[in-house]
């Protein structure tokens, strides 16, 4: 199994984990061969705190009856790195850079496993 | 080292196909007429071309195809993919092929009916970790400004004045398929797409196909039009995808920039004409502060103010741009074109005076890849 079908299965169990470099300590994503920092191919799964603050955001405008607008939002993890989500549980216009979230796994084994945020309990929305 | 490109090879001849909306026309055909034009510009043959560096949409096999169709059998072909930074850089490879002796005669080409056939733009399958969230083109572009607007103030206002500059020049190109009168109030007020980017922050879907004839500097003297020189050429990258672009107020423009500029041997101020491939408004505020003009964080008010619009101080995409010209699928080819034609002195009523020195500048993916060239007219050798 290469990493991203290791990182896929890890999912599929309820586990959030990502690659950690042995060598230069940094977190990766997504789930790679080798590090992309240092080149290292020492790396170890660890779970991660799935604590992240949004790094920027967009609302993006859909008809209403294909589902309606929805967000996309960058979400730097609290180990460092950065990843493409949806922020959810909350109008998309309202999330904001800055923002506290809590990872949160999506999906299922048809469509395959993804990470997605909601804001975290007791931050201020504004 | 790099020195040994500057003005080794002009660009000789330039053609545009008919574009905007060219219903019944294929990306072939379209292709085709490009480089009849072309040739016809610069008095050479078609069996004069011994080096193809092509991109064509929707086809796998670009340069065979272009092969084909214009039955050439060249001696160097490149197809490499950079999405529509793809041209610009294609500035660099024939340059290179040519200085070497691997060729004589560069086609570079592109073609597309990406709004007629309604076959969507830029090459792109889907990109994992982002497609599956329903991010598309402008998504990535829209989270760049808003990181913009958060570090720098910049505001939607200042992405309007791109807007409303490039429709100013637009109506100065009797080709331009958008003329419409645009102001920053109608920018402001239009539909949303991926805020905080508006349906005019977006470019155009037209019907389009460039081509451009490439020779030795000794060459281009001896052809009907005045060459346009290579001055400088760079190009780097940052990501494929926009969660792993380390910062995304800065674009490796500010690394293709200072090298396109140290092999021509200038610096920004010596430029006369700016030709930024202008994706979405916040593009053209980007390039501005990553080539130099001004600081990074400062491009909002110093575009403001119509300061690139007709009429002010710098000149940028002087042909109405990807925003209100032209944006067939890929842009990148026309930023030479129209930089070759106003270091002509042949732009008509949107000509800059006295042009001498321009920049021809090509952004690929989601801000991914930049590729930044300097091209000179007869004064600059």
């Amino acid at each position: 199994m290469g990493p991203e079908e290791q990182y896929q299965a890890h999912l599929a169990e309820g586990d959030i984990k990502l690659q950690r470099c042995d060598n230069c300590h940094a977190t990766i994503f997504y789930p790679r061969v080798l590090c992309p920092d240092c080149g290292s191919t020492d790396l170890e799964w660890q779970t991660i705190s799935g604590h992240g603050e949004v790094y920027s955001t967009t609302t993006t405008r859909r008809r209403p009856d294909r589902g309606g607008d929805f967000n996309i939002s960058l979400v730097e993890l609290s180990e460092g790195p950065r990843l493409l989500s949806h922020v959810e549980n909350i109008e998309p216009d309202r999330v904001e850079i800055g923002m506290k979230v809590q990872a949160r796994i999506s999906g299922g084994e048809e469509e395959g496993y993804r990470l997605v945020f909601d804001p975290m309990e007791g931050a201020d929305h504004g | 080292m790099g020195e040994s490109l500057r003005a080794q090879t002009a660009i000789a001849g330039i053609g545009l196909s008919e574009f905007g909306e060219v219903a019944g026309w294929s990306h072939l055909e379209l292709m085709a007429q490009s480089v009849v034009r072309a040739l016809d510009d610069c008095g050479l043959k078609k069996s004069d071309i011994d080096g193809v560096f092509a991109m064509i949409e929707p086809t796998s096999l670009p340069v065979p195809a272009v092969c084909e169709y214009l039955r050439l059998q060249p001696k160097v072909m490149e197809g490499t993919m950079l999405g529509g930074s793809s041209f610009v850089n294609f500035l660099q490879w024939a340059a290179l092929s040519i200085t070497a002796g691997l060729c004589e005669v560069a086609l570079i080409t592109y073609g597309s009916n990406a709004r007629s056939s309604k076959v969507r733009p830029g090459g792109f399958a889907a990109i994992p970790y982002e497609t599956e969230y329903g991010a598309r083109l402008v998504t990535s572009y829209a989270l760049a400004a808003a990181r913009h607007m958060h570090e720098y103030g910049t505001t939607r206002e200042h992405l309007a004045e791109v807007a409303v500059a490039a429709r100013g020049w637009a109506q100065k190109n009797p080709k331009a398929f958008v003329q419409d009168p645009l102001t920053i109030e109608d920018a402001l007020s239009a539909r949303m797409i991926s805020d905080p980017l508006g349906l005019n922050d977006c470019c155009l879907i037209t019907d389009g196909a460039g081509a451009v004839i490439m020779v030795s500097a000794e060459r281009a003297i001896n052809l009907p039009q005045q060459p346009t020189y290579l001055l400088g050429v760079a190009a780097e990258h940052s990501h494929q995808q926009i969660a792993q672009m380390a910062d995304l107020t800065v674009t490796a423009a500010a690394r293709s920039g200072p090298r396109a500029f140290e092999m021509a041997g200038i610096s920004p101020k010596d430029v006369d004409v700016l030709e930024l491939y202008d994706a979405f408004t916040i593009n053209t505020l980007l390039f501005l502060e990553d080539l130099g003009f001004c600081k990074k964080g400062e491009g909002g008010p110093f575009l403001s103010g119509g300061r690139i619009a007709p009429g002010g101080d710098l000149p940028v995409n002087t042909n109405g741009g990807g925003l209100s010209c032209m944006h067939p699928g890929m842009y990148g080819i026309f930023t030479i074109i129209e930089a070759v034609e106003q270091l002509r002195g042949a732009a008509g009523d949107r000509q800059v005076a006295n042009a001498n020195i321009a920049i021809a500048h090509g952004n690929g993916g989601t801000l991914s890849i930049q590729v930044t060239s300097v091209l000179g007219g007869p004064d600059t050798v």
